[in-house]
């Protein structure tokens, strides 16, 4: 299996200004964080607002170079790559967002939004762009008839569809999916996870699935990465996290997940508090504050990201 | 007897194109003390069933039914004045986004404080204490210094617990709650849901719960109703239901959820749900429906023990 994405130590750090007479504060967005992706395979990362899903995303899409850390997409290390290399390599990797609408213009026509990226970014004459973008719409469920439609004449299900569809256009090898179900009802939503599953299947797409439902995540993944304020929590196969799930947040995560059948009543951990300030972590594990099972030694030091009960696990206590 | 009795409710929205039936003959009765969930997809009439019975539509809305009676007493053909007295009071209601809903230019203090003032017979001392009170009741530390505090100060599960105190202030009967935990995240919304549903059991007020979500119904409802395209397509014990789904529409639902597949594709239902000028002429599931047969697409479906369909299933899971 080939690699498409290795990432090693990614830290992403903002300066926020706070004012002319304080020193601005530094915010850890992403603080070391390590993992790789296959072709074909899925990489789910899960965690709450503020826990630098978003971040990860905007790097993976080079949108932004990371702070430190090395970030290796395909065959080229994006640490150090000159702006040819970087342009040649942003086709490559494409995203789909989570409010399919307010990517697309209300103005533009439905093919000739699909065939932009390819305007921009390949020498093509307009009746192969057309032939292309008919051709993709196909591919995702559209009907041709769609092609001279304009946004707001679509439902939801199909406005994520033809965000697929022009994510694609360039071919490329890794989808940045930005909790591209959440906005859908279950019923369109089942839709999309197949046609998702089918694309991955047809096309070896890599993709990383940003998401914070566990349900979606546990059908959809390969591996599932926990995040919380920036640092990577638990890593390891879907099965090793939803069957002996070890960090105290995923635990809480799970068991937090409603599930929907009356009959099983499961003892919900709930967590206390909120998610601290980014702009102010906790001293030594950043989870520490709301961790039902926190002791001294978590306030000192902050537990490394080590191989226990199988898989990754970022914890002192377990 | 039933707090909340609808029935036959009708909402129509006056279009450049005609008029849209938005909900389609829907009755509803709900115990007092129970938290009864409406669960259905986006355009199922599920919100402005609810926000028609607050009073809450614009004028190009019509609302029309046998009666919808609450506590005894047709709120609707009270006049404006008498229903103001209800709604707020009696009938509180939480809604989806708490930040849109609170005023940004007002403390929270005094947003909670204007519900008591309106309604209640209580002197400032004593407002005060009140508010003080449900602010500890829905689990804000130090609610004393959050008095003065402006909602843009407040984390999103903090601003919905202020919303859900604001409800609960004039201790009303019933609690009308419109995707209260949707814009939270999962752990906040665990929070939020184990809150209301303690709430609700100590006061004895009844909730009613609209969602998307079969999971938060699952968890917290005691009965269930399905609605489908303005229609009511089932109402059931939530156990049952999520037992034995005898409407098509909600046995494909339940199957559609990803925690329900057994291989990797999911088992989703084609198409979508019909629009203004769309509508089928017979059962409105018809077209989506693996089991449609064609008295389904010609004639309006019996309702048949709280179940919307002509032919009802009968094991479990059944298609």
């Amino acid at each position: 299996m080939t690699t498409v994405i290795s990432a090693h130590g990614l830290r992403q750090h903002y300066s926020v200004s706070r004012g002319f007479t304080k020193q601005p504060a530094l915010l850890k967005a992403l603080d070391g964080v390590s993992f790789e992706l296959e072709r074909g395979k899925t990489l789910a990362v899960v965690g709450e607002s503020g826990c630098g899903k978003s971040t990860l995303a905007r790097l993976l899409t080079m949108i932004e170079a990371p702070t430190s850390g090395s970030l290796r997409i395909v065959d080229t290390d994006i640490v150090g790559a000159s702006k040819v290399e970087l342009k040649a390599l942003r086709p490559r990797v494409q995203m789909v967002f989570q409010n399919p609408y307010g990517s697309l213009n209300p103005r533009q026509k439905i093919g000739h939004a699909l065939e932009e990226p390819l305007l921009v970014n390949r020498v093509m004459s307009a009746d192969e762009r057309s032939a292309k973008a008919r051709s993709m719409m196909q591919l995702v469920g559209l009907r041709r008839e769609h092609y001279d439609r304009y946004p707001h004449m679509f439902s939801g299900g199909q406005h994520q569809r033809i965000a697929i569809a022009r994510a694609l256009m360039l071919e490329p090898e890794i989808l940045v999916l930005d909790e591209p179900v959440s906005a859908l009802d279950v019923s369109i939503q089942a839709q999309i996870l197949n046609l998702l599953a089918e694309l991955q299947e047809r096309l070896q797409l890599a993709y990383v699935f940003v998401s914070h439902d566990l349900s979606v995540v546990r059908h959809i993944a390969d591996h599932i990465m926990v995040m919380y304020l920036g640092r990577v929590v638990e890593y390891g196969t879907r099965d090793e996290i939803f069957n002996n799930a070890t960090h105290p947040y995923t635990r809480a995560l799970l068991s937090a997940t409603p599930v929907a059948d009356p009959a099983k009543k499961r003892e919900r951990i709930v967590l206390k508090g909120e998610l601290p300030s980014p702009l102010s972590p906790p001293s030594g594990c950043t989870f520490r504050t709301r961790c039902p099972i926190a002791v001294e030694k978590c306030a000192q030091t902050n537990p490394a990201l080590e191989l226990k009960h199988g898989h990754d696990v970022a914890c002192h206590q377990v | 007897m039933a707090l909340l009795d609808i029935r036959n409710l009708v909402v129509e929205f006056r279009t450049s194109s005609g008029w849209f039936r938005a909900v389609d003959c829907v009755s509803l009765s709900v115990d007092a003390g129970c938290i009864h969930a409406i669960v259905g997809e986006s355009g199922s009439g599920k919100s402005v069933a609810m926000l028609a019975i607050m009073g809450l539509l614009p004028k190009t809305a019509k609302v029309t039914a046998d009666h919808v009676l609450f506590d005894g007493k047709d709120l609707l053909a009270m006049s404006a004045r008498d229903r103001r007295k209800i709604i707020g009071k009696d009938i509180a209601m939480i809604f989806q986004e708490p930040m849109t809903s609170l005023n940004p230019c007002f403390t929270v203090g005094y947003q909670i404080d204007e519900a008591l003032q309106a309604h209640m017979d209580m002197g400032k001392a004593a407002r005060k204490a009140r508010t003080l009170e449900l602010l500890d009741a829905v689990g804000i530390p130090d609610p004393q210094s959050r008095l003065s505090a402006f909602p843009h100060q407040f984390s999103g599960g903090m601003a919905q617990r202020v919303m859900i105190a604001m409800a609960l202030s004039c201790k009303p009967k019933l609690i009308i709650a419109d995707e209260p935990t949707t814009a939270l995240d999962v752990t906040i919304q665990a929070q939020v849901l184990d809150l209301m549903t303690r709430l609700q059991r100590e006061t004895q007020t009844t909730l009613v719960l609209i969602t998307h979500s079969m999971g938060v119904v699952a968890e917290t409802a005691d009965t269930v109703s399905v609605h489908y395209a303005g229609q009511k397509v089932e109402e059931r014990t939530a156990n049952d239901l999520f037992a034995t789904p005898r409407h098509p529409y909600t046995a494909a639902l339940l199957a559609a959820l990803p925690e329900r597949a057994t291989g990797r594709q999911l088992k989703s239902i084609s198409g979508t749900v019909p629009g203004q000028f769309d509508r089928p002429q017979g059962c409105l599931f018809a077209p989506r429906c693996s089991l449609a047969q064609r008295v389904c697409h010609t004639t309006k479906p019996p309702l048949d023990r709280g179940v919307l369909c002509h032919f009802p299933l009968t094991g479990p899971h059944a298609p």
